[in-house]
């Protein structure tokens, strides 16, 4: 069902945890539909780089495997970098996900530009290309009918 | 390969050596069509008779009165479309509930949208018992079909048969229950519970899979489901899979014979399991009913954790078990069955089932409940919930 690179990062997950007096934090998802995912940034105010970042998740195989990716490619990277890691990104890093499965890589997403608007909200700074996050992320999905 | 513990018995099961011996020959030996006529093909006419006798003695019925299927969800298709269609002129009202396997909620909601059914489909109480009053108030003049359940195939809870048998009788209606996880798991008399009929499906009760049947009283009102030959009794089209027919004989018998003491071997596993996982994980609850309930059955919740998570996990140590989250099921909701109890959604997304079989022993129970709270703690540590519980706590 999942790819070998998405069982390494469900197993053994990189970056779990939090970040105390986090420069950004973001929540999305929720329990209702089983997968919530919270993105905790360390990011230097100078050169707006990502220093550290950690996640916690509740959540399927692949939420908890997109979240790991996502903390692995934000890390070392500057907020404007870190705009361009999209769904699609996390992804190909993970050699695909099963069709049910795309929308945990939507949630990756959408963790890190919450957490990274809660930064920009904390600062009084505007990022280039970032919305106010989603309150829910199953906003206009819809099953399909047999 | 490294040892697998099974504790998947509701979803399938291992067919047994006895079975596929007593299979073999009808592959290759004893392969006439029996609706032959030369005396090659006798041994697979006794060997249906013989198998139906089996499985006729299961329920207390009569050999006559079992018709074989292609497995249980063509039986419960069966018993509902073609029961409606013999008796649309009487009236067009069902009677279901919501915890239904989807074989008759999905078939149900096709007669619904495209052949005019009314369906009532019952509420359940917290452990998964239908109320009697409830049934009563739902019977209207036009309620031709009564079908509930023997037993959960998720919380194992084993509904009031004998009870709704009657109700249903009073009323002339007819009841049909889907048996598929209660079919030689717990007794069944037919006539004494007042089952019209009843569906069952060989592969849970280690015999192959792709067959099953549906018993229907004589007497009984019901169309043809599969028009064509005129096998058994002209209800069911096409030639009879004699292997599998055979199979699901052996099968029956095996069941019978072993039920009580598997019963009591199983039930006391069953309560030890629940005990170890009430005692040592915190946060948990026990879904369906305690007593009430199939003897190789554990259903909790786990909460502040996903189910899916869970099983693969497990799975990492060899353990096969099954989740009702939305993440196992294909779609955003968590299982039906666990929302009709009434349980959140998120407590739901965090369900674990384990089935026993006669074969599963106190160590394969020991060694998961063990790896268990070792799986539990690791990911409550990555859950965002709990975090904000323990925050809530302080």
């Amino acid at each position: 069902m999942y790819s070998e690179k998405v069982m390494d990062h469900f197993t053994n997950p990189r970056n779990v945890g939090e970040i105390e007096n986090a420069s950004g934090v973001g929540t999305v998802g929720n329990a209702k539909c089983g997968d919530i995912m919270r993105i905790f940034l360390d990011i230097d105010n100078d050169t707006h780089i990502i220093k550290d970042c950690k996640f916690k998740t509740f959540g399927c195989g692949a939420a908890v495997a997109t979240s790991s990716m996502a903390t692995e490619l934000v890390i070392g990277k500057t907020i404007e970098e870190a705009m361009q890691v999209t769904n699609k990104a996390v992804m190909e890093a993970l050699d695909g996900l099963p069709p049910v499965k795309v929308h945990c890589s939507l949630l990756a997403e959408e963790a890190i530009h919450a957490a990274l608007w809660d930064y920009a909200q904390k600062n009084g700074i505007e990022i280039e290309g970032l919305k106010e996050p989603k309150k829910d992320i199953h906003d206009g999905e819809e099953e399909e009918e047999y | 390969m490294k040892k697998i513990i099974y504790l998947d018995n509701a979803a399938t099961t291992k067919t047994a050596p006895e079975v596929v011996d007593a299979m073999l020959p009808y592959f290759t030996e004893a392969y006439g069509n029996p609706s032959s006529v030369y005396q090659f093909s006798a041994q697979s006419k006794d060997a249906l008779m013989e198998a139906r006798g089996k499985i006729a003695n299961v329920l207390g019925a009569k050999k006559e009165e079992i018709y074989f299927t292609a497995g249980g969800s063509e039986a419960d298709n069966w018993a509902l479309k073609a029961t409606f269609e013999a008796l649309k002129d009487k009236g067009n009202h069902i009677i279901t509930t919501k915890i239904e396997h989807h074989a008759i909620l999905h078939t149900c909601e096709y007669l619904e949208k495209n052949r005019g059914a009314k369906i009532t489909y019952l509420d359940v109480d917290e452990n998964g018992l239908v109320r009697l009053e409830d049934l009563k108030n739902a019977i209207t003049p036009e309620t031709i079909l009564i079908s509930i359940m023997f037993a959960n195939n998720e919380i194992g809870t084993i509904e009031p048969i004998a009870e709704i048998g009657k109700i249903a009788k009073e009323n002339g209606i007819l009841f049909h229950t889907d048996a598929v996880q209660a079919f030689a798991q717990v007794p069944i008399n037919v006539n004494e519970m007042n089952i019209d009929m009843l569906s069952s499906s060989a592969h849970k009760i280690n015999g192959p899979k792709g067959i099953g049947f549906l018993y229907i009283r004589k007497g009984v009102k019901i169309r043809s489901f599969v028009h064509g030959g005129a096998q058994e009794r002209k209800r069911r089209a096409g030639t009879e899979n004699v292997p599998g027919i055979v199979g699901y004989g052996v099968a029956a018998e095996l069941a019978l014979n072993t039920m009580e003491a598997r019963i009591k071997k199983e039930t006391e596993l069953r309560d030890y399991m629940i005990q170890r996982i009430e005692t040592e994980i915190p946060y948990v609850k026990v879904n369906g009913d305690r007593v009430k309930r199939l003897p190789n059955n554990v259903n909790v919740s786990i909460q502040f954790i996903e189910g899916e998570s869970l099983l693969l996990m497990l799975d990492s140590f060899g353990i096969c078990a099954s989740s009702g989250s939305a993440c196992t099921s294909g779609s955003l909701d968590p299982s039906h069955v666990l929302l009709a109890i009434g349980l959140p959604h998120e407590i739901a997304h965090g369900s674990l089932r384990m089935t026993l079989s006669a074969e599963t022993t106190k160590e394969d129970i020991d060694f998961t409940v063990d790896k268990l709270k070792g799986i539990v703690e690791t990911l409550r540590k990555m859950s965002p919930l709990y975090e904000d519980f323990v925050k809530k706590q302080k």
